[in-house]
Formats: structure tokens, C-alpha cells, sequence
């Protein structure tokens, strides 16, 4: 009948020494004298509750104390811990310059890879702020080859209808998009959405004012925090009035909190009710019967028994019933999406999920921030071996004063994680600094996750990491030393490799791992760069300059635009302007159905089709190969068509001119053929247009500014113009220029997020270069001087010490050009005009990396060759 | 420096040492003192801080008695009140019979 050993163990280590016999044997007195009145398992756990008691200050205190003043010192006393700090202090301030390669190389790597870590974990977390989150879907239809979220009216009603059970909320919404929305004399350009009255609960908005049920009544209309203020500041909007494309009205019913960045519905402004659309827009009432029209989405929350994939094989052949042969023959397939594959699993091939383009971001930048981190640890390691060989003197003589070999490794570890420490702070600090400048880059709203478990577990797995891994060869090799030959100088493990290559192998291999990567990042980055300027370089067609596009939206626009455009002439501002059906930036429209003589049977044609007035050619610079323009003169020309190149070649026409087009049972005559106009991407082949005289179906006023007139004054008394003639809006308007150079902004985030990495990159692989180099030079001073004795020159001596440097990088450098090559040339083929990988990138990213290496090295080794060898000698 | 200041407990524990005159050590300490205070519970290791401080200010001595057969052989630390510990109850005590006799309402006892 004994108390638990291992609590007695516990209570050794803790207590003082001097004191442990009185006190386990009063302890043990009071265990036997407790079991004997209650019972031992209850004794146990008495003596248990006694023992932890005992592990108070007070005993630790005295403990520590008694251990400082009498006992000998052992790894962990409170001295010898004293100790190693003050020693790795020292050790860091000794040495300046290694030092802040060390933890500036390391900080860096770490604010890099933890602003990754920030952004993926932001992408991760998409959507997550839905209450939700796990039970909303949006319903999806596999047609033919492709995947949409479109569907058409009667479909929600017949969910409702006849699955009503597995469903807990279904809202039918239309697409976010932006509608001119004034209360009093504010207007803004907002974008908004129209939805089914159970959105609000089926998306568990937080609101501030009002209920969720608040869509329900027909009038209503619900505003995020941000519009609310926009338009009411601080009052209380219950209740308000606002007009919505000037002609709806509603009442404020409700304001719900702003959806976060990392959300579908983030610029989700407005929330009005579908009723009060439809009551404005007849053709919806047609919609409503009609199973071909596929306007709008469908979003439903299940009911708690159910799940996605069940759901899913329960609705997938609805449409099957409602639409003809010729539809079903595609096979529609309607399945629901779940809001946690939305972001990043949303992209579909042949009816199989594919990696999407957020996916693939995750993945690249996931490995750079990996790759960066691995440079920096390199560096680490590597300049933190080659320093601690320097010490094998100061293990030596610790040793034959009485370390042991467990003190040693406590001392090395210690000092590497001092500094790991110390760059993680610095770290921390950067990234709090670098973050408003990234969220600018890619596009976000990241903010530091302080208060997150995981993040700090990751950092701190990571640092703890780093520092095992750069502290066990000093820990463990060092240590091992034998003080007499160390103090000797004989069999100095490391002297063998001092006189002939710079580094031992292992460190030569993680050199050649840091420039590979380098290289990799800059040719990357190169061929991005390329690419875009390829793709800029291409020829538009048409004349960007002063060239401004304005949406027509609004009914005041079609009435009044003569009166309008006769204003605007007479202000001096506009040299001309035309309307035509879409910006010159966009397709918004494809047809089929051509027919011209020779076209093969069975050709199914697809055209860009692109309806104008009159004058539209000369504003946008239209130019002619063939033929001649849409004139007043020529009253046919309410048949006649223009026609790209690719048109002509894409139809296969020797003579286009005069040639005769049937489409929709009416008669065209082709009268012009023009160059090639980049409307869609710049990254995508032409599509072969179709450029009609259409004055009915036009949305888009073109306008050539006045270009002798300053750009500002010019736009101010445009907006003059619109504002009396068009009040009800805001004047919004487009610069050509500007919406052209915007289809290049993802390929330029990614160049310059890119490049970035790879500058980041390339500086510490440098900064590790730079500090091997310094140690180098300074290893080989004795032999530098006896070689200058002998008559080397400084250009020698230069040489020998470079070399070594420049295998390593050309080595690096034919590592790194086939795999450069291979991961681009897939990039590349993702577009369809796209350039070549020529050969002088690669020379180009070597020469740069050589000079970049010997810029490094060469500071320390010139400094290294032109140094005195009486003072380099003279010590011996 | 003005007399040690002593705690509620302290004073508990001296008394009881004083009380157990001879045979004063952790386990008795605490088991006179669970008894007389109607079971309240009472920690090995806070009477043994408790004794070391009064030692260390001076209101006890201690001396480890021989190894017996019991409890594995260990020795026990016997504690003894000094002169000054003695002293400086009585004055507690007689601080505490002044403060008494000032209550002025009889009925409050």
C-alpha cells in the first residue's frame, strides 16, 4: 500500500533538496494514515490533489535558489540558461554583418511565406462568413459540353412545387449588377440584385435594422450598412424612400451588415424584392412559362435531412421534361453546387469539376511561398555552419572546463533559436506593414489573424522547425569534438575541407537548390512579362485615343439623344459620336444561321455580330481592305453588311465584295471587309463578325472626344450635357483606352506578384552568397597572402576565389532552364495568341545571374585579394 | 523593522506548534489543526510553507529527529516556538482582548 511512484518522482523534481526527505516523508505519513480511515483509491486521489499543491512558487523559488547557490550547474539551471543567452548575444553582436544576413534573410522568407499563408487561408475561407455555410447550394445545369448557373423561371416553382421537402428555402435572384439608385438629390451607381423574399434568411444576412422577412412586401427594398450611410448618414433609413433606375420605388426595410470581400455577393449594395422587377419588366411575365429562358439563378438552403448529392439525382432530369427534342438531345442535367465548392471548384469541362484558375493559383503560389521559405532557411543553415565551424576552439576549452556534451547542444540550439525568434518577430512586423500594399496587389482585404490558433501554431511549428534544422549540425557535430585535437589544431575535422573547394558538398547542393529557384522565378517572371507585352504589342484595329464609351440605360437617353448629340457638337467638346449595340471592348452578341454561297452542309457557323449607325466607322477608325463603308447615300445599305478578315477567310470567300449573305430569311450584301478588331480578349483568336446597319437595337453611345480640347474640361462639359437631358442617373462613362488595358490586369497581377517573389527570391539567395563569400575570404586570408608573396596578382587571386561561385550558378542555371521551360511553355498554352520561348531568355536570366553572383562575391573577394599580406601573415 | 507581520494561518499554525509542544511536525500539525477546525481542509504543503517562514522569521526552531521504521526510515523536521514566537502571541492575544473589551454593545459576543 504505497502512494503512486511517478508522483513521487513529481515531487522530487519540484521540491528543494534539502527539504525533500522531511516533506515526502510527511507526506507518505499522511497517505498511510488516509488510506487506513477512507480507503486507498481514495487516498490515492487525496494524495494525488497533495502532491499538486505542493507544486507552488514558493518550493519552485527556493528550489532555484538552493540549486544557483550550492548545487553544480546542470543544462537547464536557471544560470547556465542565463548563460547561453548572454553567449548568443555576444556571438550575434560580434558578428554584425552575419548576423543581419541571418535574420533579415530569414524574416523576409517568413513575411513572405506567411503573407501566402494569409492569402490562402483567405481563399480558403471563401464564403465561410454564411451562417449557412454547409446547407446552401445553387442550382446548376450540365447542357451539351458546358456547365451553367442560369436557369430559367418556371423551374423555381416547380422545385418549390414538387421537392418543396428537401428544401428549406428556395430564392430565385437576378445577376449582381449595377442600377442607378437615388433617394433626394444622391444618386449612385450601385450594384444590387433582385431576389425572392427567403434570400435574405436563406443567406442569414446579419441585420442591422429591420427583419429578414422584410422582402416579403413588394415595395421594399434592403440596403447594406455602407449604401445605407452613403445615402442617409447616420440617420435611421426604416422607412426611407429610394428610386431604383428612377422609376421603382421602395421603402427602406430593412439594412443589413456589408458581406465581406471574400464572399460571392461582396458588392452586393442593394437587395429589392423580385416582385417589384417583374412589375416593371413585362417580358419577365412572359419568362415566367417559359422553360427556354435561362436568365436567372437559383439559390436554395436544404432541409436538415438531406444532402447535395442526394438532392442532386433527385432533380437532375426535371428539365428533361419541359423542353423539345432538339434541347433534350443536350441533355440537361441540373445538379446543386454547395456554396463550399463555389470559389474554387466552380469550373467545369464535359460535366467533370476541373481545376479551376483560383485552384491552380492556390497551388502556384502555395509552392512559391514554400520555395522562398526554403531559400531563406538555406541561407540559415548554410552561413550558420560555416560560422560555427569557426567555434570549435571556444567547444574545445568549455570542454575541459566541464561542459558536457548536453550543455553544448543546449547552447547551439539555444543560439539558433534566439535568432529564429528574433526573425519571426521582424517577420510579424513586416508582414503588418507589407499587408495594405499585397491587398492592393491581389485585389483583398487580408488582415493578420492574431487571435487564430492555427496561424500561430503553423508559425510556430515553423520557427521551431527552422531552428532544429539550423542548429543540429553545430549542436550535434560541433559538440562531438574532441577538446585536445580541437585545441591542438590536429585533425580539425573541418581544416581538410578549408584548403581546397569553399564548402563541403551538402552546402554546395542547397546553393545550387537557391539559384535554381531563383532562376526558375526570373525566367517565370520574364516569360509573363513577354506574354503580356506580346499580347499588348498585337494590333486592335481601331483608334483607342479619346474614344469613350456611355451605356444607355435609361429611357431619357433614347428619347433625347439627337437633342443630345446636337448639344454636345455645339460645346466644342466631341468631334463626333455614334451610337452602335455594344462597346467596341465586348462581344455582347453571337448569332448563327449565315448562309453565303459555298458554305459547306452541315456548317454550324458562328458569328460576332455587331450592330451600328452611320458615322460609327469613323469614330472608332475603322480600317478598309476592301469595299467601301455603310454611307447615307446608298439607302440599300439597310442590307448591307461589313465584314472582318477573318470573317472572309473564316467563309472562305475569294471575292467578298458584293457578295450575298442570307440570315433570318433576309437578304445581305457584303459592301466592306475591315482589319481585324481586338474586341474580346487580346489573348484570344479574332472571331470572324458581322457588322450591321441596325438603328433600333443600341445601347452604347460612342463618343470621339475633341482631342485639341484638354481631357477634363472635355469630359466636364459631356457630363453638362447628360445631366440636363438625363438627370436621373449619375454620368458614367468609359475611356476605350482604359477598358481595353483592364483585360490585361489578371495577367499583370500575376506578373507582378510574380516578380516580386522572384526579386524576393534572387536578394536572399544572394544575401546566403554574399555571407558564404565574406567567410570564405576570410577563411583563405593566410593563403591568399602566401599566394600574393609568391607573386599572384590581384585578377588572380580574384579568379580562384570566384570561380568556385560561378560552377555553382552555371550549374544552377542548366538545372533551371529545362524545368523553366516546361512550366511555362503549359502556361502559355492556356492562350491562344501567345509568344515563343526563345533561347535568349535563357541567356539573357544567365548572364543577369552571373553578373548578379560575381556583383555579390565579388565585393568580398576583391576586398580579399587586395588585402596587405604582411598584416595577413604577420600574426604567425 | 517593526515586528514580522503574521498571517491569519500563520498564527493558527504557531499555536498549534506551541499546543503540540514536542511531537510539532507537518503531518501532526495539520491533522490537530483539520480537528480543531471542524474538518476544514488544510493542505500538507501550505502548513509546511507556513513553517518555513515562521522559521525563517524567527518564531520557531527546527531540528530533524533520528530515522524510525516509519515511513520508509525518513527522518521527520520537529519544529519548537522560541521566545519570540511566544511573545509575539501574547501580544497578538492581548491586542485581540483589548479590541474585545472596546465593543461596546455587551449583547454583540
Amino acid at each position: 500500500m504505497k502512494p503512486p511512484a511517478w508522483l513521487d518522482a513529481l515531487v522530487k523534481r519540484f521540491l528543494p533538496s534539502e527539504l525533500y526527505e522531511e516533506l515526502l516523508g510527511d507526506l507518505h505519513e499522511q497517505f498511510a494514515f488516509q488510506a487506513e480511515e477512507l480507503g486507498v483509491q481514495k487516498a490515492r486521489w487525496m494524495y494525488f490533489f497533495e502532491v499538486i499543491r505542493f507544486c507552488r512558487p514558493y518550493f519552485l523559488k527556493r528550489r532555484f535558489r538552493a540549486d544557483a547557490k550550492y548545487s553544480t550547474s546542470y543544462t537547464y539551471s536557471p544560470a547556465m540558461i542565463r548563460n547561453y543567452f548572454k553567449i548568443a548575444f555576444r556571438n550575434l553582436l560580434k558578428h554584425k554583418g552575419y548576423s543581419f544576413i541571418n535574420i533579415f534573410g530569414l524574416a523576409t522568407g517568413m513575411a513572405v511565406a506567411m503573407l501566402i499563408g494569409l492569402w490562402v487561408w483567405d481563399e480558403l475561407s471563401f464564403n465561410k462568413n454564411f451562417k449557412n455555410y454547409d446547407r446552401i447550394g445553387r442550382i446548376m445545369v450540365h447542357n451539351g459540353e458546358g456547365t451553367y448557373m442560369t436557369n430559367p423561371i418556371p423551374l423555381a416553382a416547380e422545385l418549390r412545387a414538387s421537392y418543396g421537402s428537401d428544401f428549406k428555402y428556395i430564392a430565385m435572384t437576378t445577376s449582381t449588377q449595377k442600377y442607378a439608385i437615388l433617394s433626394g438629390d444622391k444618386k449612385f451607381f450601385q450594384s444590387g440584385s433582385f431576389m425572392q423574399p427567403d434570400a435574405p434568411e436563406l443567406f442569414g444576412l446579419d441585420m442591422v435594422y429591420g427583419t429578414r422577412a422584410a422582402l416579403k412586401d413588394p415595395h421594399s427594398v434592403l440596403l447594406s450598412e455602407s449604401l445605407a450611410k452613403k445615402l442617409f448618414g447616420e440617420e435611421n433609413p426604416l422607412d426611407k424612400i429610394v428610386k431604383i433606375k428612377n422609376r421603382m420605388e421602395a421603402k427602406v426595410a430593412g439594412v443589413y451588415k456589408d458581406l465581406p470581400k471574400n464572399s460571392e455577393f461582396q458588392d452586393l449594395t442593394f437587395i429589392g424584392p423580385w416582385d417589384l422587377l417583374a412589375s416593371f419588366m413585362s417580358f419577365m411575365k412572359e419568362q415566367e412559362n417559359d422553360w427556354n429562358d435561362n436568365s436567372y439563378k437559383i439559390y436554395v438552403q436544404l432541409a436538415p435531412q438531406v444532402d447535395f448529392a442526394g438532392v442532386s439525382a433527385k432533380i437532375k432530369d426535371i428539365k428533361r421534361k419541359h423542353l423539345d427534342a432538339k434541347r433534350v438531345a443536350y441533355n440537361p442535367e441540373l445538379f446543386v453546387h454547395p456554396m463550399s465548392q463555389w470559389h474554387l471548384y466552380a469550373k467545369f469541362a464535359n460535366r467533370k469539376s476541373v481545376m479551376s484558375d483560383q485552384l491552380e493559383f492556390i497551388w502556384l503560389y502555395g509552392v512559391i511561398g514554400v520555395f522562398v521559405l526554403l531559400l531563406a532557411c538555406i541561407n540559415f543553415t548554410n552561413l550558420s555552419t560555416a560560422r560555427s565551424e569557426k567555434r570549435a576552439k571556444e567547444v574545445g576549452i568549455r570542454k575541459s572546463m566541464g561542459s558536457l556534451r548536453q550543455q553544448l547542444i543546449a547552447q547551439f540550439f539555444g543560439e539558433s533559436f534566439l535568432v529564429v525568434f528574433i526573425a519571426l518577430g521582424f517577420a510579424l512586423l513586416l508582414v503588418q506593414l507589407a499587408l495594405p500594399f499585397f491587398n492592393e496587389l491581389a485585389d483583398k482585404k487580408i488582415t493578420m489573424l492574431w487571435l487564430n490558433p492555427v496561424f500561430w501554431l503553423s508559425v510556430l511549428g515553423f520557427s521551431v522547425f527552422t531552428g532544429l534544422l539550423a542548429g543540429s549540425y553545430p549542436a550535434f557535430y560541433l559538440s562531438s569534438f574532441q577538446p585536445i585535437k580541437v585545441l591542438k589544431g590536429i585533425g580539425f575535422p573541418s581544416s581538410r575541407l578549408r584548403r581546397g573547394a569553399f564548402a563541403p558538398t551538402p552546402r554546395k547542393i542547397l546553393v545550387v537548390i537557391q539559384f535554381t529557384v531563383s532562376i526558375v522565378l526570373i525566367i517565370g517572371t520574364s516569360v509573363i512579362y513577354l506574354q503580356i507585352q506580346h499580347a499588348k504589342n498585337r494590333n486592335v484595329g481601331y483608334d483607342k485615343e479619346g474614344l469613350m464609351a456611355v451605356y444607355m440605360i435609361t429611357p431619357d437617353l433614347y428619347q433625347n439623344y439627337e437633342v443630345i448629340k446636337n448639344e454636345l457638337l455645339q460645346s466644342g467638346a466631341v468631334s463626333n459620336l455614334a451610337v452602335s449595340s455594344s462597346p467596341i471592348t465586348d462581344v455582347w452578341e453571337n448569332q448563327s444561321g449565315f448562309e453565303w454561297k459555298g458554305k459547306a452542309p452541315g456548317f454550324e457557323d458562328n458569328f460576332a455580330t455587331f450592330r451600328v449607325t452611320h458615322d460609327y466607322s469613323k469614330i472608332v477608325g475603322w480600317r478598309f481592305r476592301e469595299g467601301r463603308d455603310f454611307s447615307k447615300k446608298f439607302s440599300t445599305d439597310s442590307s448591307a453588311i461589313v465584314i472582318n478578315e477573318t470573317a472572309v477567310k473564316y467563309m472562305g470567300l475569294k471575292n467578298p465584295i458584293n457578295e450575298t449573305v442570307k440570315w433570318n430569311g433576309k437578304s445581305y450584301e457584303v459592301i466592306g471587309v475591315i482589319k481585324d478588331i481586338v474586341m474580346g480578349s487580346p489573348f484570344e483568336p479574332i472571331l470572324p463578325t458581322v457588322f450591321l446597319l441596325d438603328y433600333n437595337n443600341q445601347y452604347t453611345i460612342n463618343i470621339k472626344l475633341n482631342q485639341t480640347m484638354a481631357t477634363s474640361t472635355a469630359v466636364g462639359k459631356i457630363a453638362e450635357v447628360f445631366q440636363k437631358y438625363n438627370p436621373a442617373v449619375p454620368f458614367d462613362y468609359k475611356f476605350v483606352d482604359e477598358e481595353y488595358a483592364k483585360k490585361f490586369a489578371n495577367e499583370e497581377r500575376l506578373g507582378k506578384i510574380a516578380s516580386i517573389f522572384a526579386i524576393l527570391a534572387i536578394f536572399i539567395s544572394c544575401l546566403g552568397l554574399f555571407g558564404l563569400a565574406s567567410f570564405v575570404a576570410e577563411q583563405r586570408t593566410k593563403e591568399m597572402g602566401v599566394r600574393k608573396v609568391l607573386g599572384a596578382t590581384t585578377a588572380n587571386l580574384w579568379g580562384l576565389l570566384s570561380k568556385d561561385f560561378v560552377v555553382l550558378v552555371v550549374l544552377s542555371l542548366l538545372i533551371a532552364s529545362p524545368i523553366a521551360y516546361y512550366f511555362m511553355s503549359q502556361w502559355l498554352q492556356k492562350y491562344t495568341y501567345h509568344t515563343a520561348i526563345s533561347w535568349w531568355i535563357f541567356a539573357l536570366t544567365g548572364a543577369g545571374a552571373l553578373i548578379i553572383t560575381l556583383l555579390t562575391v565579388s565585393f568580398q573577394t576583391i576586398k580579399a585579394a587586395l588585402m596587405n599580406p604582411v598584416k595577413s601573415l604577420k600574426s604567425e | 523593522m517593526g515586528r514580522s507581520y503574521l498571517g491569519e494561518f500563520e498564527e493558527l499554525v504557531l499555536l498549534t506548534v506551541a499546543v503540540l509542544e514536542g511531537t510539532a511536525y507537518g503531518v501532526t500539525i495539520a491533522a490537530e489543526l483539520k480537528q480543531r477546525m471542524n474538518n476544514r481542509l488544510i493542505s500538507l504543503s501550505g502548513v509546511h510553507i507556513a513553517l518555513y517562514r515562521l522559521e525563517e522569521k524567527g518564531f520557531v526552531v527546527s531540528e530533524l529527529g533520528g530515522a524510525t521504521s516509519e515511513r520508509g526510515g525518513r527522518r521527520k523536521r520537529f519544529f519548537r516556538i522560541t521566545a519570540l514566537g511566544k511573545r509575539t502571541l501574547a501580544e497578538m492575544r492581548q491586542v485581540r482582548n483589548e479590541l474585545w473589551d472596546a465593543i461596546p454593545t455587551p449583547s454583540f459576543s
